[in-house]
């Protein structure tokens, strides 16, 4: 069976549709918890979508199909974007959605391969994901797979010098089955990233260490439909989508605003949250 | 048991062993620039496509390692003791915690390493790995343990950390008694009822001559080769706590967490039993030979002939 799973093809309407139905799993599932992380989850979630709309093949009934393409979301504190669209997808029921961060729940408060169906690495300590990528990038070369490996990391994280070990690393042995996706929020958890450590040409940096590298409006569908596509095809030099987004995107008083990096909103917030995404 | 004879190093022991597993196709190994300390170089020089290179970036191969055991390889990933250390938390967050079935080998173990000074002698990495869950921690005596050791975790199937020295040490098995070692179980080198004298690494030697030196003046000292520190095996701990009337341990690491703590935390639990450690008082290391730097330390078969007078005396 494994060899008849393909993309999705969903159309661009499609994909915003779910990205809508997926910003509205995400405001109710971080209220229901009364903790988590939507500015990040909000500015995730286009690109998100597009993946498991347009590229990943996956199989929902057999989530350690060995030729997956594997999904590495090194923020993992933005697992209520990876729980949504799992949802979305059949891997996780709308009741598993609401027990997030509760006792003994599949969704976790950071996403966890041990704990949950169709995630494909145990986040929550930045700056590891791309690392853990390489590694089954590697692997499926050694395996003669065509199995493609994302990993998507914050901009923040790039504070962490383990991610540029990695595209290092990703570079020399040109591992052109790894792809990574910046999530260019310009917000970490106490602040602006330029108030905190700004990390500058975020592309121009990526580009210097060998990688090929587009950057996108992370929330126009066309534009990253066009470049998943796009970083798919490259080689022999990994390929990276510096993909330039707001956090909290949807919802207006989370937009750009680092208070809602991880703060839950309050019942009124929701309320107002959901009539703006209806 | 055979008498000990000369042997190699068991990092060398380390090495071989990744020869004789490269049959099995899962097998990677991934180095971070010190292949020819660690002795991965050997599988290296005979199976490149199978061996990733990560220069200097300890945190990057701990996650690589990872990567690569989810995706159905069996990873040995190793650098010196002390700077996987360096990656404790990738080993804990990234490895451990999913479950993923990676192998790190820390070489250069212990004051034992010598001349290098106290930046590379890692005498806390047993006690640290250990307060991972799940996490396998070893520490063979010699080069044909270390061997064996190896060659059993290729169907362990959960992670580990294997300690190797850098120096040679006397070889305590035979290619016979060798195969009697099972990961998680204690090897008893010497029966004896007065007391038991439970070493690791490179103590184990030192273990042995104590235990002679005992018997000399009419002390039955039994001796355990205890190269698994977790899971401990609390089985060969309760049979000592019968016969015997205290133990002392003896390790190339601090007395704060490795082999000594474990054997004691275990016997406090089970209503207290006398326990003596022999290991590094909480102090760094320093340059020296290796001999001069146990000598210094007091790592020493008779800082163990001491301790276990001290404790048949104190009955």
């Amino acid at each position: 069976m494994d060899g008849d799973v393909g993309h999705l093809n969903l159309s661009i309407s499609e994909l915003e549709n779910l990205s809508n139905d997926c910003r509205k799993h995400i405001v109710r599932m971080i209220h229901k918890a009364g903790a988590g992380h939507p500015g990040g989850s909000l500015s995730a979630i286009d690109i998100i979508v597009a993946l498991y709309g347009t590229r990943l093949r996956f199989d929902s009934s057999n989530p350690d199909w060995k030729d997956r393409d594997r999904f590495i979301m090194s923020k993992g504190h933005a697992s209520p974007a990876v729980y949504s669209i799992l949802h979305e997808m059949g891997f996780l029921s709308e009741t598993d959605l609401s027990t997030f961060r509760t006792l003994g729940s599949v969704c976790q408060g950071h996403v966890d391969m041990k704990w949950t169906d169709g995630v494909d690495f145990s986040a929550g300590s930045l700056g590891m994901g791309l690392s853990f990528g390489l590694g089954c990038a590697i692997s499926a070369r050694m395996d003669s797979s065509s199995r493609e490996t994302w990993v998507m990391v914050g901009d923040g994280e790039l504070q962490e010098g383990q991610v540029w070990e990695a595209m290092m690393a990703a570079n020399f042995h040109e591992v052109d089955g790894l792809k990574m996706i910046v999530d260019r929020n310009r917000i970490q958890n106490d602040d602006f990233v330029n108030v905190q450590m700004e990390i500058g040409d975020v592309a121009s940096k990526i580009s210097s260490f060998g990688w090929n590298v587009k950057e996108i409006n992370g929330h126009d569908m066309g534009e990253i439909v066009d470049a998943l596509k796009w970083a798919s095809e490259q080689g022999p030099a990994p390929s990276a989508i510096v993909a330039h987004t707001t956090k909290g995107k949807g919802v207006s008083f989370m937009e750009d605003n680092p208070s809602f990096h991880g703060k839950a909103p309050s019942d009124e917030e929701l309320s107002l949250a959901l009539e703006e995404l209806s | 048991m055979s008498a000990p004879s000369a042997g190699g190093a068991s990092r060398d022991g380390y090495g071989s062993a990744l020869l004789k597993l490269s049959s099995d196709p899962r097998v990677v190994v991934l180095e971070a620039d010190l292949g020819k300390s660690t002795k991965s170089c050997l599988f290296r020089a005979e199976f490149p496509e199978r061996t990733v290179s990560l220069g200097i970036a300890e945190q990057n191969m701990m996650l690589v390692a990872a990567g690569m055991a989810s995706s159905g390889k069996i990873p040995f990933a190793s650098t010196f003791a002390i700077f996987t250390e360096r990656a404790f938390e990738q080993v804990r967050n990234g490895i451990a915690r999913p479950g993923l079935p990676v192998h790190i080998c820390g070489s250069h173990g212990g004051i034992h390493t010598g001349t290098d000074g106290s930046s590379a002698q890692s005498i806390e990495d047993l006690a640290i790995y250990r307060t991972i869950p799940g996490l396998t921690v070893i520490t063979p005596s010699d080069d044909i343990s270390a061997e064996e050791l190896t060659i059993q975790l290729l169907e362990h199937g959960s992670a580990s950390y294997t300690r190797t020295a850098r120096n040679k040490t006397p070889r305590m098995y035979d290619e016979e008694s060798v195969k009697e070692l099972k990961i998680g179980k204690g090897s008893v080198l010497r029966d004896g009822d007065d007391l038991a004298i439970i070493a690791c690494g490179v103590m184990v030697s030192e273990a042995m001559e104590a235990a002679s030196t005992l018997a000399g003046s009419g002390i039955d000292a039994c001796v355990i080769d205890m190269h698994t520190i977790k899971p401990l095996d609390t089985e060969l701990l309760d049979d000592i706590r019968m016969k015997c009337g205290g133990i002392v341990t003896a390790e190339d690491h601090s007395v704060i967490g490795g082999l000594g703590s474990a054997v004691a935390e275990y016997m406090s639990s089970v209503g207290g039993f006398p326990v003596q450690m022999v290991g590094v008082e909480d102090r760094f290391g320093e340059s020296g030979s290796s001999s001069d730097l146990m000598e210094s330390l007091g790592l020493t078969r008779d800082e163990i002939v001491k301790r276990a007078r001290g404790l048949v005396n104190s009955r």
